[in-house]
């Protein structure tokens, strides 16, 4: 039997490395075709769309649907990630606190996940007064999703 | 309507119940399974089964031969038969793998049993009578991490695997010596050993380790759930179509079916929930099967927190009891009245130390709206 020791150096050696065949996750991500994200020009459209304030947010909810429809979460590639990720970022802050809670009740549930990784992924790289605003989406979001969507979050690896 | 049994302040690993469920085989997350025998509404020390080197990850008490298997961190597995006496001897089964095991089932006939381990591999295990030893056959391929959980198809062939490679796969483990071919299932005709006769991703947002799987009564759906707070259902009679119910709870740890068309799911939200299939095959949640109430009122009287501050020497205001009857996440679930598919009664222990039995007809005629179907 082991003997316990206070050294715990043997946790860092790899041993699966002498393994033939080991557990690859690109294994899967290759069955699906490369994602391409979502068209900026056209989320751009729907968010200038209508010049007037009042009629400002439907578009906006449009834009939201589709960038997180067309999010390239399981794509490899980081800078369609990332164009993906400021194009959202750009949507979920133009959408003011007050319709948050509509824009968030228009999502069906998978959307509703969608949305809580690019809120975290918002959280990772803050700018002027961006935290807080995504806060109120996160809370919004939780109250749809609940702890499940917040450890979908954590579990999938197909990321924001 | 719910039993609550405590077993002292360690969590309980696992636990396994006799033919009559008189007795209860439970390890108290070391390397020993204790066996318990009901007396009085009080529980009695009857054995201490003490042949582990570590931690035990799995027991399973065959009804039909009083027999319990068990497997360890240590790699290894006994089989344990009854004495005259009422001991219990162990026999040493060689699963010839190089990681933890981490779960193990008697097939419903009980002439073979299934260890799932680290070593990515599932060891179906049988006894042969020539060399009065027990053997293990592998079934490796396509397995790419640690299997989590199994279980038995009733026509004694099927096995089900969850994984850590976030996937459920549905295997053939016909060990030729010792069966008769079984009649064709809706999963496949090829019955070799080790035949890959299903396979469903957890999720397709990628992900999410699978904690448990569980054949249907009828053996013709699994059901799983993953750490994505995820429950699915797999059927083999509509074209293996998966469909998958993205919970807002915490994640589920075991599932099991007591109907035909529904199932319970336990784990780290603390209480279990009933969740049904429809006629469109569509997942749906039936109830939450815990109803208890916290016990102290929710308003703020300043005499009441004082005298709670002083019951309870308690230093911060906060009171920290969970309002459900289980205080921390449930691990493990058992049917403890009626078969696969027709449970009465189920079973729960967690890290709580508690074993909770759950009367699920009389929780049905209490709760409105939960109907077991």
């Amino acid at each position: 039997m082991a003997k316990n020791t206070s050294s715990s150096a043997f946790r860092k050696i790899d041993v699966d490395q002498y393994n033939e065949d080991n557990y690859r996750e690109e294994e899967q991500a290759e069955l699906q075709s490369a994602p391409i994200g979502p068209d900026e020009s056209e989320v751009t459209a729907l968010m200038n769309q209508y010049p007037y304030r009042n009629l400002f947010r439907g578009r906006h909810i449009d834009a939201l649907k589709t960038v997180l429809r067309n999010a390239p979460l399981g794509s490899k590639n980081q800078q369609i990630k990332d164009n993906a990720l400021n194009l959202t970022l750009r949507v979920l802050l133009a959408i003011k606190a007050s319709q948050i809670e509509e824009a968030v009740g228009a999502l069906d549930r998978d959307l509703v996940d969608v949305l809580m990784k690019y809120v975290y992924r918002g959280f990772e790289s803050p700018s002027e007064g961006s935290s807080g605003h995504l806060l109120l989406w996160h809370e919004k979001a939780y109250v749809v999703g609940g702890v499940g969507s917040i450890m979908r979050v954590l579990s999938d690896t197909k990321r924001a | 309507m719910a039993e609550t049994h405590s077993f002292g302040v360690n969590p309980i690993t696992c636990h396994a119940w006799n033919r009559d469920r008189t007795q209860v085989a439970l390890s108290p997350n070391n390397h020993e399974v204790h066996i318990y025998q009901r007396a009085d509404g009080d529980w009695k020390l009857v054995d201490v089964l003490n042949q582990h080197d570590l931690r035990v990850t799995g027991i399973d008490w065959g009804p039909l031969t009083n027999r319990i298997v068990t497997c360890a961190v240590d790699r290894n597995a006994y089989v344990w038969t009854q004495g005259d006496d009422g001991k219990w001897k162990p026999t040493l089964v060689l699963l010839r793998i190089n990681r933890a095991a981490t779960c193990v089932k008697w097939s419903p006939r009980e002439n073979k049993f299934a260890v799932g381990s680290g070593a990515r591999l599932i060891s179906v295990c049988y006894f042969e009578s020539e060399n009065d030893w027990w053997v293990s056959k592998h079934i490796k391929k396509p397995i790419h991490s640690t299997i989590t959980s199994i279980d038995w198809h009733p026509n004694n062939v099927l096995l089900v695997a969850g994984s850590a490679d976030f996937k459920v796969r549905v295997f053939s483990a016909f060990i030729k010596d010792i069966e008769d071919m079984p009649p064709p299932s809706p999963w496949g005709m090829k019955v070799s050993l080790g035949q890959l006769l299903a396979e469903f991703p957890n999720s397709l947002g990628g992900g999410g380790w699978v904690h448990s799987v569980a054949f249907s009564g009828d053996g013709n759906r699994v059901c799983w759930v993953g750490h994505d707070s995820s429950v699915s259902v797999a059927d083999a009679t509509r074209q293996m179509a998966v469909n998958k119910l993205r919970t807002e709870f915490l994640p589920f740890l075991s599932c099991v079916w007591v109907g035909p068309n529904s199932l319970v799911a336990v784990g780290h939200s603390c209480y279990p929930m009933l969740y049904s299939v429809n006629e469109n095959g569509v997942l749906y949640v039936n109830c939450k099967l815990d109803v208890s109430q916290k016990k102290e009122a929710g308003g703020l009287s300043a005499m009441r927190k004082f005298q709670s501050l002083d019951r309870q020497a308690r230093i911060e205001t906060n009171d920290t009891t969970l309002e459900t009857i289980h205080q921390n996440a449930i691990t493990c679930l058992c049917l403890y009245k009626g078969g696969k598919g027709s449970a009465s009664r189920v079973s729960t222990s967690g890290l709580d130390g508690q074993l909770v039995i759950w009367d699920l007809q009389s929780l049905e005629n209490a709760i409105q709206g939960m109907k077991i179907v």
